[in-house]
């Protein structure tokens, strides 16, 4: 009987029948205070309807695809096995290997990945003329843009600089409350008077953003990694106390007053965005292009070499010039930059905003997005975004029965462990990142290793 | 400075009573660093999720309480049955939790040697999963718990009442704290768990089984949570995001009194605790949050191995 449970097949096709059981409850009816089963009983006592064709208990389909999951990654390996077999045996199947490399190299070509950029973003433009439903036209650019906005800012700092920052929405809170601020929402006199060019509110939350991301960065930039992370976690908590209780600098819980759409008058040039979210679709999505344009050239230049260093292996970087606090406040600073105009479309589309838009949910949100699409890949980032918050928004508009909007988070929580087991480098990881990850898995790798044995000593020679 | 005089004199006429029940939270912060500490100790990594561990021992003592007491007013006797068995409930479903999570969230990586960032997100995913999954199944309201005994003054001090609340956290927290501290300190299974922390490979070579001994590591760490996750409700009841703030708090204690290090952690609680009931004198109610916090940030800049120093596998 012992035997029988040592053994690796039976324990994991225990394991995936509690993934199945988890799911079935994850996926169920709410339960509440005073009758704490009833969730669980009504999980596998209640019946779904599958696209109309047939209506069964939700457990026997969850444990039906469990079965089906666990034949098809059997046969999978039985398939790899023999095909193994076969091209070590050499024949028809190694010149079919040899043939896909040219390829691959021909899809990895510049100018090829140019021409991708190019069709999506020509796609990008024409989107409100094919969705020109306006409530789904803001979902997207608040949804959507907004939060890629924000993942790729956070991709700065999580994956090229290697900092776990948990208390991201503090730049976006900024963004948004400095945007209150100058166009006079906030009980705050603003410090001057931008009645009609609200649009300056942009360059002036961009800068106050990445003001704060230095004053945040200098204290706690020295720390190792996991204490910034707990660290940065308390001051995103921070500004959200700050935020809720600041009554005569913030406007409190009830947050701020209305906060005027972006506006030019300069001489001649004079537009308004208004209700109309097309105008602020454009925007955004000039200012994504923007930062990722600046973006990618930074994680190529110098400082990007620098940040690359430092995540690797702090210590050496040190010892060849590059001064670590130095490049981890830039990254800091240049990451907050896009929280905080992200921040300002939020405040001037969404008219005002109130301090729960600013929790640790949010960044946790926006780590899942980059952790999803692979940490220090841009591209990886943007599409990560996309799938997860188009997901989102779909969820958000036909919710399946049984759903609550807060049950996305315990979602997201499940994806962000799922990732760490399976594919820690993301769906789509940068190159340099995933050889990083696979270095010191293999053990291969000079430092950052935690494992149950070895680093233990070279921990302590770091802290004497 | 008439501000700070007024200030004071209010410190002066509250002092004692501040005293107690800063040492009483004090006491449910040690509780929860200790776990902490000791994960740390042998995994070098900061348990993120360890608040979601007070938490369901929390609701798994609640709903105990629930039934176990009802609408009546327990005597006595039925007072100390309850409590036991709600820190039984509390304890167990923490340490389960813990032992569970190592499984699933930590070991995994383990095996693969991940780097440690993988383990930081790994932990907070874990973490939210798990306090929104029990949002999801216990409901997103504050549930008040029925007190398992009659919260009586039971003698005063200086003029500051102690009540039976304050009994109870003090012994039960002193008896959990010294048994640990005995445990690792003296038992075959402190000794593996200190020969890990020290040196993991040397300790497999010696004979002592790794996996083992850090599940047991999770599952203690786990068990003083869960059981100063029922203390800490039996006031104010459960709700599903009530680990977060303690649990920040507690892991600023562990850091205050040096990581790695159990008696740090107790004195870190215990500081922490004093400070923050203290502070109730100086700062607007609102953000009592952020002097634990601060003490954090300060201690980490000024002096971050903490008061005893990071005593990480020399512990006890």
């Amino acid at each position: 009987m012992k035997d029988l449970w040592q053994n690796p097949r039976v324990k994991r096709i225990g394991a995936i029948m509690l993934i199945a059981v988890l799911v079935t409850v994850m996926t169920g009816p709410e339960g509440n205070g005073a009758e704490p089963t009833a969730g669980f009983t009504g999980s596998f006592a209640a019946q779904a309807s599958f696209f109309g064709i047939f209506t069964v208990q939700r457990w026997i389909v969850f444990s039906l695809l469990t079965l089906i999951v666990v034949g098809a990654i059997a046969l999978a390996k039985f398939v790899h096995r023999s095909w193994n077999d076969r091209a070590h045996r050499g024949g028809s199947d190694a010149s079919a290997m040899s043939t896909r490399t040219p390829l691959r190299r021909r899809l990895d070509m510049k100018s090829s990945r140019y021409v991708f950029y190019v069709i999506v973003l020509v796609l990008a433009i024409f989107l409100p003329h094919v969705i020109t439903d306006n409530s789904w036209q803001t979902q997207i650019v608040q949804q959507i843009l907004v939060y890629i906005l924000l993942a790729i800012g956070l991709n700065v700092v999580t994956g090229f600089a290697g900092l776990l920052d948990l208390g991201f929405v503090a730049f976006y809170a900024i963004g948004a409350y400095t945007t209150a601020w100058v166009t006079g929402a906030l009980p705050t006199p603003p410090p001057f008077h931008m009645q009609f060019n609200t649009f300056f509110a942009i360059p002036f939350a961009i800068a106050l953003a990445m003001l704060c991301g230095v004053l945040i960065g200098l204290p706690t930039l020295r720390l190792r990694g996991d204490y910034l992370a707990i660290v940065t976690l308390g001051f995103g908590e921070i500004i959200y106390l700050f935020a809720n209780n600041l009554f005569g600098i913030t406007g409190g819980a009830t947050g701020t007053r209305e906060i005027p759409f972006l506006s030019i008058h300069l001489g001649s040039l004079k537009y308004l965005w208004g209700l109309n979210p097309v105008p602020y679709y454009y925007l955004t999505l000039g200012f994504v292009v923007l930062f990722l344009i600046i973006f990618s050239s930074l994680e190529h230049s110098r400082v990007g070499r620098a940040w690359v260093a430092i995540r690797e292996d702090e210590i050496a970087a040190e010892s060849l010039g590059i001064n670590p606090l130095k490049y981890k406040v830039m990254a800091f600073a240049i990451g907050a930059a896009s929280a905080g105009f992200a921040g300002v479309i939020t405040a001037s589309q969404t008219l005002f905003v109130t301090p729960p838009t600013f929790t640790l949910q949010f960044s946790i949100n926006i780590l899942v997005l980059v952790i999803f699409g692979g940490m220090g890949s841009i591209i990886g980032v943007v599409l990560g975004g996309l799938f997860i918050q188009i997901f989102v928004v779909y969820l958000e508009h036909s919710p399946p029965s049984g759903y609550n909007s807060q049950d996305l988070y315990m979602y997201l929580g499940a994806l962000l462990v799922v990732m760490m087991i399976f594919r820690p480098a993301g769906l789509f990881p940068s190159r340099r990142r995933r050889r990083e990850i696979d270095q010191i898995e293999a053990g291969t790798a000079p430092d950052a290793v935690l494992t149950d044995v070895g680093p233990h000593n070279r921990v302590q020679e770091e802290m004497s | 400075m008439s501000y700070f005089s007024s200030h004071f004199t209010t410190l002066g006429h509250e002092f004692w009573g501040l005293l107690v029940g800063g040492i009483a939270n004090g006491i449910i912060y040690a509780m929860v660093a200790i776990g902490y500490t000791m994960v740390y100790g042998v995994l070098r990594l900061i348990n993120f999720a360890h608040s979601e561990i007070f938490m369901s021992g929390a609701f798994a003592s609640f709903f105990l309480m629930k039934v176990l007491v009802g609408n009546s007013t327990p005597n006595a006797f039925e007072s100390v049955v309850y409590l036991i068995v709600g820190i039984l409930a509390g304890g167990i479903v923490g340490a389960v939790m813990a032992v569970g999570l190592e499984r699933v969230a930590y070991r995994p990586l383990r095996r693969r040697h991940a780097p440690k960032l993988a383990y930081l997100i790994s932990a907070i995913g874990a973490s939210y999963f798990i306090y929104n999954f029990v949002g999801k199944e216990f409901g997103r309201i504050n549930l008040s718990i029925d007190s398992p005994f009659i919260n009586n003054t039971v003698f005063t001090i200086f003029g500051a009442a102690v009540q039976t609340y304050y009994i109870v956290i003090f012994v039960v927290g002193l008896i959990m704290l010294v048994s640990l501290e005995r445990l690792v300190a003296t038992s075959k299974l402190g000794r593996g768990i200190r020969a890990v922390a020290q040196d993991a490979e040397t300790a497999s070579l010696m004979g002592v089984n790794i996996d083992r001994t850090i599940a047991v590591t999770f599952m203690l760490g786990g068990f003083l949570g869960g059981v100063a996750g029922f203390l800490y409700s039996i006031p104010i009841g459960v709700v599903y995001t009530m680990g977060f703030t303690p649990a920040l708090k507690a892991f600023s204690a562990a850091v205050l009194g040096g990581i790695g290090n159990l008696r740090g952690a107790v004195l870190g609680g215990l500081l922490l605790g004093i400070v923050e009931s203290f502070s109730v004198a100086f700062v607007n109610g609102a953000y009592i949050d952020v002097v634990a916090f601060a003490v954090l940030v300060l201690v980490l800049m000024f002096r971050p191995t903490g008061i005893l120093g990071e005593r990480l596998g020399r512990s006890a």
